[in-house]
């Protein structure tokens, strides 16, 4: 188990710090991204398609930030030979900013649709549904970086079951836009985009879900991809019995 | 001796049961150690892991260099040095601490090498011989054959085929160590002791011997204290962590230098103020 404290706890300053800096950056990076994906948002609910193309120009940030994050870990791997927590820490880092670069990419892509889809006709409630799925995907993503700053695997856990509710918003979705291709062929080539931009956003929660998955290996040691979060749970409980145990022993 | 039990599991402790998949080449069991009244290792309870290397490794004063010494009873060169609890030798259960027991024995069976490299003042031949001759070995073609088995073994034959006869103290530091290695090995002992065997040694010396431990462990079993705990992460397959003279924590070395059950192990394998 760790602790955000443990990370300044180092006989090293240097290496307190450099750990801090990483970990700094990739949560800036999460919050360039939570951005992102708020603005192709409101750009393609709104028909803003000025925000959407300002949205496509901005993924080069997240891609900047991404190779500085692994270039930093890299350094920190080969000089400090990190062992334990520090390494499954920055192992964390470096599996996390993958994933938020990919957030970047879907955000880019929904950005891109928000352009075209703001040149076609507008059904008359908007897009209700895509802003529904949409802001329980920003809520996850939001939630699920913010575990990773505090390092709340419980949370995280939390966060992660999210996941599924969203998926079965986004199932509904293509059911809806398939409805709507049948009853209107004209409207198939909007639908399809409507269609990708749910993709997206389901992928996005996808991304946010195995953020999920590397706090808690990061604060347990505990590798739960691929197994079911019923499982990961009780591998969690038992871990948090046996630190309490030893925290009574210990005294 | 024969009414000795099969290896058991060591008992649960604080760390949790030690689990080895191994067979068990020697049993630790509620082994302390005093140097007179001052108890320098504190009831320890390990396997070692037959034909494995196993790393003991701790801050300065954590008893792991006591705690390796005592299994081939060098302490008993000073009075009033005392072992309590048991250190079983398998597969013939002889109790390596036990006062019946002759040290003599124990070391002829039991290899070691120490931090600095300490050839004797002879030829390269005759250091690696000396244990032989030690045992009665007269027979001058079996002692050819095992010193140069034991050069081989120790990556040495090599550099020193031609030059058997020159003086040890002739070779450079890691070769020197090397040569030590062999002479450990030539009487083929059941246990290897490392004590910090590389610290003196430069980066590519040490490299060196890092890559001979790993082909040692094939025929021997090794148990080596290092300062470096990146050694211990590399070569080793086990990882025991002692503090002020606890054994705290014990795991296959994989785990230990990932995920360390204990905050103190990972406290220490980590750099942190503990």
């Amino acid at each position: 188990m760790i602790d955000t404290q443990s990370l300044s706890q180092h006989i090293s300053h240097e290496f307190n710090k450099e750990l801090e800096d990483v970990r700094g950056k990739l949560l800036t990076m999460g919050g360039q991204v939570e951005q992102q994906i708020h603005q192709a948002l409101r750009a393609l609910v709104e028909g803003d398609s000025k925000l959407g193309e300002e949205v496509e120009r901005q993924d080069y940030l997240i891609n900047k930030m991404e190779v500085a994050i692994d270039d930093e870990c890299s350094r920190i791997l080969a000089r400090r030979q990190p062992a334990a927590s520090d390494l499954r820490l920055v192992i964390a880092i470096i599996k996390a900013s993958t994933d938020i670069e990919r957030m970047g990419d879907e955000a880019e892509k929904i950005g891109r649709l928000a352009v075209a889809l703001a040149g076609m006709d507008r059904p008359p409630h908007g897009y209700l549904e895509l802003d529904h799925l949409g802001g329980l995907v920003e809520t996850m993503v939001r939630n699920a970086l913010d575990t990773f700053a505090r390092l709340d695997a419980e949370a995280a856990l939390a966060v992660a079951r999210e996941d599924f509710r969203i998926n079965r918003e986004y199932e509904a979705l293509t059911r809806q836009c398939i409805t709507f291709m049948m009853e209107d062929p004209r409207n198939i080539r909007r639908v399809l985009d409507v269609m990708w931009c749910g993709r997206s956003l389901e992928r996005i929660g996808d991304h946010a879900k195995n953020i999920c998955e590397y706090v808690i290996y990061l604060v347990h040691g505990k590798d739960i991809r691929h197994t079911s979060l019923d499982d990961a749970e009780r591998a969690i409980r038992a871990k948090n019995r046996a630190a309490e145990q030893a925290a009574e022993q210990a005294e | 001796m024969n009414d000795i039990p099969a290896p058991q599991p060591a008992p649960a402790t604080a760390t949790g049961p030690a689990t080895i998949e191994q067979p068990i080449k020697a049993s630790v069991r509620h082994l302390s150690f005093y140097y007179d009244s001052y108890r320098a290792v504190t009831d320890v309870n390990l396997d070692i892991a037959e034909r494995r290397i196993t790393a003991l490794i701790g801050a300065s004063g954590c008893g792991k260099s006591t705690f390796l010494r005592c299994f081939n009873r060098m302490h008993d060169l000073y009075p009033g040095n005392r072992y309590e609890g048991s250190i079983i030798l398998r597969p013939k259960g002889l109790d390596i601490v036990a006062r019946n027991v002759d040290p003599i024995g124990i070391r002829m069976r039991i290899g070691m090498v120490f931090q600095k490299p300490n050839p004797f003042p002879k030829s390269i031949f005759d250091n690696v011989a000396y244990g032989l001759k030690v045992r009665g070995i007269r027979d001058r073609r079996l002692i050819e054959e095992r010193v140069e088995r034991a050069l081989r073994q120790a990556f040495l034959w090599e550099e020193t085929r031609d030059r058997l006869g020159d003086s040890a103290m002739t070779l450079s530091g890691g070769q020197q160590q090397r040569l030590c290695i062999a002479r450990a090995l030539a009487p083929e002992p059941e246990l290897l002791l490392l004590d910090e065997p590389t610290s003196a040694l430069d980066p590519v010396a040490t490299a060196n011997i890092e890559e001979l431990l790993s082909e040692l462990k094939r025929e021997v079993t090794i148990l080596i204290v290092t300062h470096n705990m990146q050694q211990a992460a590399r070569v080793s397959d086990y990882t025991a962590f002692m503090h002020l003279g606890v054994l705290v924590e014990f795991g296959v070395t994989d785990q230990l230098f990932t995920t360390p059950r204990e905050k103190q192990t990972e406290d220490y394998i980590t750099g942190r103020y503990g």
